[in-house]
């Protein structure tokens, strides 16, 4: 059986990051001047689109949990609503969080929203799919002992992964490395040598944190998001593999890393 | 004994960084000190400068009083006038428009020096942008035009501004606004050749020097290192280029004659020098001087091309500039072999913080020999290493004497541990993983400049993380939300879980905000397009428009009447405010008086322009007496806490075991709430006269109660932060005060968080500690309240204002008390912090004491729980119980909290020294090293003081309860 979801499990994320690294380039070929760097509010839109529908469609395939004995009709529809209205709320929370942590309050409202959106797809969006709309058993999970399953310990990896990811995302934004996703506002140095102008760059001009832009946040938390979904995966891989012989310190090794 | 071995510790461990950081300074800003040194060559009276050879010369001076002490007795005639009041717009402005137009009508003068100082000193009070400053340039300007038109032939006027002002009227930095001011010639005859306007020449300071020294016939002064500015030396205009090209090169060959020489005598002095440059340059200048002289030998046979002389012109150019950047270069040089020394005292310093921080908690560690040995130790290679420099003939520094001594007592600290336990001397990482990494971030992040300019955003940044983190691990740890999942409400330790969750996350979303808003203060490094400091940074009296201003004033009150008011709301709640001790009555009347005191001289201060002239004299004395006043009474307040700082109430016989049980809230409503009252009150009564019998009769033990002595340590140190607080806020701007109630707001919600993370130390007696995280958050709330104080590590930055409050009238010539005010407005937050560090120990205590009211609240309302008896909250009294856990626990504290800031010297340290060649240095590493060390000395005296108040007051709550017994036992 857990072998079974092991494999299950890990085509789901060989999706999700397919689908991750597909939406940075098929797009291009519908759509005029597109790029990540340069038109990243739309890549935002389509990339998070196409996660979460391929985060439902996979989940509904899988179905990990088998779902609960009353299955009519209105229960479903109210299932759905109230997961659509978590999902809206947890991106406004971070939407929230984002701006207490020092993002604009006016400017660049639609970018800040935009990186909540992406934020919640990652994180909301599989607890959703994989727990319901039950925040008691969501905060169960996120628990020290609160993994019940191999889905749950997934879930788990994954959530973490992404916010941490956003997190470092903001490294990179003091940086004056005059790469286009950072500002854009930055001036050059102005070091004219042989002249009398032997000036150093002043600080100042060089830095200019405010606003931030979300795209270097979600360039980092992409690439973090991926490689922490590729270690997971290899992760959860490697005792599959160790497994099939069947050694019984192999499958107890299993067991140490699975919990 | 044990006491005072706490303070002492502390002190050794300041005084080791000290040494290390002193050694490291000494090593580095060699640099800058020579500069200036060199520079000031340049002024040296009647050696360098071009007052001084100007003697022979009828010099006439008006203006700045401050030339009167560089050059004495060089002026043929002198109108000096007091400059050093900065506010002071007109003195020395008008004075100078008095004597200028009839001293130009005389004839009796060769140069005529005028130093008008308006345009400055408006700057500095008002701004740029400023009604003010429009007067003044208009008035300049209105100075110009008449001197223009009153200008004759043979005369030139050189207006030249020795420094910009940034967007606030500062200056001393090295931005381009502050660097860039106009130079202006103009004289009546046609002289210079034509240059376009949009796109002047940059020309350095130094090359007027010369310049004007030939222009007046004059040699050029010795320590010059300019070049003469070529435009003027035009020959008779444009007509004859060949006459033109002529003068120029010999003014250029007088130049590098001088140059040239000065190159020789200093080589000769100082030998830092580069051979190789030097030889290069001493080349250069002998060919073009044989050139020269060949050209004026053909200039006899009356054969000279303009190209040749051209090229010869350019030759000497490229001389002067060589020797100048080969000066510039030399001057910035280092003491690599000190500041290596420096930077190993400093880790090694901060090892043995760790080190020791980890043996404290064992009970019976030697800490007295150890100590003893590692002082006798210092002061045994102070002495030894003085002999041997007194022998070498090199003479004593300080900063190698006090390294000499540190490192000898650390080796042999470290020695005798070793020898003493082997086992102990691993290498212990302060606490976990995230504080680590946290750690290694805030380090790793000083040694880029961009991240150090960025550094206000950095440190808030880190301490959301950390308090985010705190949250979540909370919840990991399942210790946020225990009732959810069980879902028993029924069993009371359930519900106050359940209580707890909503309470962290409060707290959380709290501090989040205070820091988000804290923001709102930022200051810009420098004053560019791209980066606007907040305006709330501006003092008042610069404010336009009235309605804001007063809205502005009022908000201002506000916070001054919410920090009183919160401090005495705090006492109340602890239990302290009743008590009659001196401090109490302070808080009571005392903090209103200053809160008062402080309006009263905002109000004055923001509107002394507006006084009616009558009252001119008295705004003005109540200027200066008002901020005194305020000291004073903090002075006072100090005082009154050291003399009595135990705030505890005594009552005999109050406490009863059984309270009333009401099962309503408010005054009885129903016939039902009364039957149930009044039994109870009836039963008390009875008891009460039994007790009186007995009393009369046998003898039963009597019941104490002492309001106030859970909280005994944490009300003395909140207190004396309260009346540290309001003299720092007088040396702010007024709106600052807002980001000062947010500090304190601050301060409180992360002191709760961690309180109720860390978890209250109940029961046990063993040694209590405070975590690392909490040190470090408290170390970076640190960090963001000195930014979002309105301050920036670079010198432009420095409210010098501060220096001026309740000095109106400027200081005289001692240096002492202005650099103690700008240096307490700069580090105050580091001075609260570490003033406040010991209640990171003392608040979970504190907390407990709450938590157990509010439980005993809900089981008096609630539910009724028959015979089960409450145990009475121990509080701060749980460390006195173990004397020496209690000092352990300070010393840990202590220690820890200096790795912290130690480990951030040390990261600065290292910055500058290995990016010493880097283009930034002198803007950012440099001034942020030297920041962060005067702050790691101020938060270093403020941390022993804060300990030492701990164990003074620990030292009179025993001699209090002493007197108890003794009086209880009569």
């Amino acid at each position: 059986m857990k072998d079974a979801d092991i494999k299950r499990l890990f085509y789901v994320h060989i999706f999700c990051i397919v689908s991750i690294i597909l939406t940075t380039f098929i797009p291009s070929f519908f759509l005029e001047d597109f790029s990540v760097l340069e038109t990243h509010l739309t890549w935002l839109c389509i990339c998070s689109m196409c996660v979460a529908i391929i985060n439902v469609v996979l989940y509904l395939q899988v179905k990990p949990n088998p779902s609960s004995k009353r299955s009519s009709i209105f229960h479903k529809i109210s299932r759905l609503l109230k997961s659509c209205v978590y999902f809206f709320i947890s991106c406004l929370l971070f939407h929230a969080i984002i701006v207490l942590y020092g993002a604009p309050l006016i400017e660049l409202m639609l970018e800040t929203f935009l990186f909540a959106v992406i934020l919640s797809t990652f994180t909301t969006l599989p607890c959703l799919c994989l727990l319901g709309p039950n925040i008691k058993a969501w905060l169960r999970v996120f628990t020290r002992n609160g993994a019940t399953s191999i889905w749950d310990n997934s879930l788990q990896i994954t959530t973490m992964s992404s916010v941490i990811g956003a997190w470092l995302g903001a490294f990179p934004i003091p940086l004056d490395w005059e790469r286009p996703w950072q500002s854009g506002q930055r001036k050059g140095c102005s070091y004219e040598a042989g002249d009398h102008r032997i000036q150093a760059p002043s600080a100042g001009e060089k830095h200019r944190l405010y606003p931030v832009t979300f795209t270097t946040i979600w360039n980092n938390q992409r690439v973090t998001h991926q490689i922490f979904l590729a270690l997971e995966t290899g992760w959860l891989w490697c005792p599959l593999q160790i497994t099939q012989p069947s050694h019984p310190p192999a499958s107890f090794l299993k067991y140490t890393i699975l919990t | 004994m044990l006491k005072a071995l706490v303070l002492l510790f502390l002190a050794w461990v300041c005084f080791l960084f000290y040494a290390g950081i002193g050694l490291f300074t000494s090593g580095f800003l060699l640099t800058r000190l020579e500069l200036t040194n060199h520079s000031s060559c340049q002024e040296l009276p009647g050696k360098g400068t071009l007052v001084g050879s100007g003697r022979g010369r009828r010099v006439v001076f008006m203006g700045d009083d401050t030339w009167e002490g560089l050059f004495p007795g060089a002026f043929s005639q002198a109108f000096f006038f007091p400059s050093f009041n900065v506010k002071d717009l007109h003195t020395v402005d008008n004075g100078i428009l008095e004597h200028l137009y009839p001293t130009m009508d005389r004839d009796d003068w060769d140069l005529l020096i005028a130093h008008f100082l308006g345009v400055d000193h408006c700057g500095h009070k008002h701004g740029p942008h400023h009604p003010e400053m429009a007067k003044k340039l208009n008035q300049m300007d209105q100075m110009l035009q008449t001197l223009v038109e009153q200008l004759e032939n043979d005369t030139l006027l050189v207006v030249a501004g020795d420094h910009g002002m940034t967007e606030t009227g500062d200056h001393g930095g090295d931005s381009k606004p502050e660097v860039m001011a106009a130079l202006f010639l103009y004289s009546p005859l046609p002289l210079f050749p034509g240059a376009s306007l949009k796109d002047p020449e940059v020309v350095p300071q130094v090359n007027l020097v010369p310049t004007l020294a030939l222009l007046l016939g004059l040699p050029i002064p010795f320590g010059n290192i300019g070049e003469v500015m070529v435009d003027l030396f035009s020959g008779e205009g444009d007509t004859q280029p060949l006459a033109t090209a002529l003068a120029q090169a010999s003014a250029y060959h007088l130049n590098a004659q001088q140059v040239s020489r000065f190159l020789h005598a200093y080589s000769l002095a100082a030998q830092d020098l580069p051979p190789e440059e030097l030889q290069h340059l001493q080349n250069l200048f002998s060919s073009a001087s044989s050139e020269y002289e060949q050209l004026l030998d053909q200039l006899k046979t009356g054969e000279v091309r303009e190209a040749d002389i051209q090229a010869l012109i350019s030759q000497l150019r490229l001389f002067l500039r060589g020797a100048r950047t080969a000066c510039t270069e030399t001057w910035a040089r280092f003491r690599p072999a000190r500041m290596i020394g420096g930077t190993i005292l400093l880790a090694s310093t901060c090892l043995l913080c760790l080190i020791t921080s980890r043996l404290t908690s064992s009970p019976d560690f030697p800490f007295h020999c150890l100590l003893l040995r590692a002082v006798v130790w210092g002061l045994a290679g102070a002495v030894l290493l003085a002999g041997g420099l007194m022998a070498a003939g090199i003479g004593l520094e300080p900063s190698l004497l006090c390294a000499g001594s540190a490192a000898t007592s650390l080796i042999a600290f470290l020695w005798a541990l070793k020898s003493r336990e082997s086992s102990s001397m691993t290498v212990f990482l302060p606490g976990p993983l995230p504080i680590l990494v946290l750690l290694f971030l805030r380090s790793a992040a000083l040694f880029s400049d961009s991240f150090v300019v960025a550094e206000a955003w950095a440190a808030p940044f880190l301490l959301r993380s950390l308090s985010l983190f705190l949250v979540a691990q909370l919840h990991w740890e399942g210790r946020l939300l225990v009732g959810v999942s069980t879902a028993c409400l029924s069993s009371p330790t359930a519900s106050l879980a359940r209580r707890e969750g909503p309470r962290a996350l409060g707290l959380l979303v709290g501090l989040l905000l205070c820091v988000r808003l804290s923001i709102l203060f930022h200051r810009c490094p420098e004053e560019t397009p791209v980066c606007q400091s907040s305006p709330w940074l501006a003092p008042l009296a610069t404010m336009a428009g009235g309605q804001a201003k007063n809205l502005w004033y009022g908000a201002c009150l506000g916070t001054l009447g919410v920090l009183v008011l919160a401090v005495r709301f705090w006492l109340r709640r602890c239990g302290n405010l009743n008590s009659p001790a001196p401090p109490v009555l302070f808080v009571r009347w005392g903090l209103p008086l200053m809160a008062l005191g402080t309006a009263a001289h905002w109000a004055l201060a923001s509107g002394t322009d507006e006084a009616p002239p009558r009252l001119q004299a008295l705004v003005s004395g109540a200027v200066v007496g008002l901020p005194r006043a305020v000291l004073a009474l903090a002075a006072i307040g100090l005082g009154l806490l050291l003399w009595q700082p135990v705030t505890v109430l005594v009552k005999t016989g109050a406490s009863s075991s059984n309270h009333i049980i009401v099962p309503f809230v408010g005054p009885p409503a129903s016939q039902a709430d009364l039957d149930y009252v009044v039994p109870q009150i009836y039963r008390r009564m009875q008891e009460a006269l039994r007790g009186k019998l007995a009393r009369g009769g046998g003898q039963t033990p009597l019941a104490l109660a002492a309001y106030g002595l859970g909280s005994v340590y944490s009300a003395a140190v909140v207190t004396a932060l309260a009346l540290l607080a309001f003299p720092l806020l007088l040396l702010h701007t007024e709106r600052i005060s807002l980001a000062f109630l947010i500090l304190f707001l601050q301060s409180f919600l992360l002191l709760q968080l961690l309180a109720t993370a860390v978890g209250t130390p109940a029961g046990s007696p063993g040694p209590f500690s405070v975590p690392w995280l909490a040190i470090s958050a408290w170390a970076l709330t640190a960090t963001q309240t000195f930014y979002s104080t309105g301050h920036q590590p670079v010198f432009p930055a420095i409210h010098w204002n501060a220096a001026f409050v309740g000095f109106t009238e400027g200081h005289g010539s001692s240096p002492v008390l202005p650099a103690l005010l700008v240096g307490a407005n700069t580090f105050a937050s580091h001075l609260l912090f570490s003033v406040g560090c010991p209640l990171l120990l003392l608040w979970p205590f504190v907390c407990e004491g709450q938590g157990s009211t509010k439980r005993k609240k809900t089981l008096a309302s609630g539910t009724e729980v028959g015979g089960e008896k409450e145990e009475e909250p121990l509080m701060e009294m749980r460390l006195r119980d173990s004397p020496h856990h209690f000092n352990a626990a300070l010393l840990q504290l202590g220690l820890k909290y200096l790795f912290i800031l130690g480990v951030q010297v040390l990261a600065c340290v290292l910055a500058a020294s290995i990016l010493r060649r880097h283009l930034m240095v002198w803007k950012v590493f440099a001034p942020k090293f030297i920041f962060e060390a005067v702050g790691f000395v101020v938060s270093s005296l403020g941390l022993l003081l804060g300990v030492a108040l701990v164990m003074w007051v620990d030292r009179a709550v025993g001699s209090w309860f002493k007197q108890l017994i003794l009086s209880q036992e009569r």
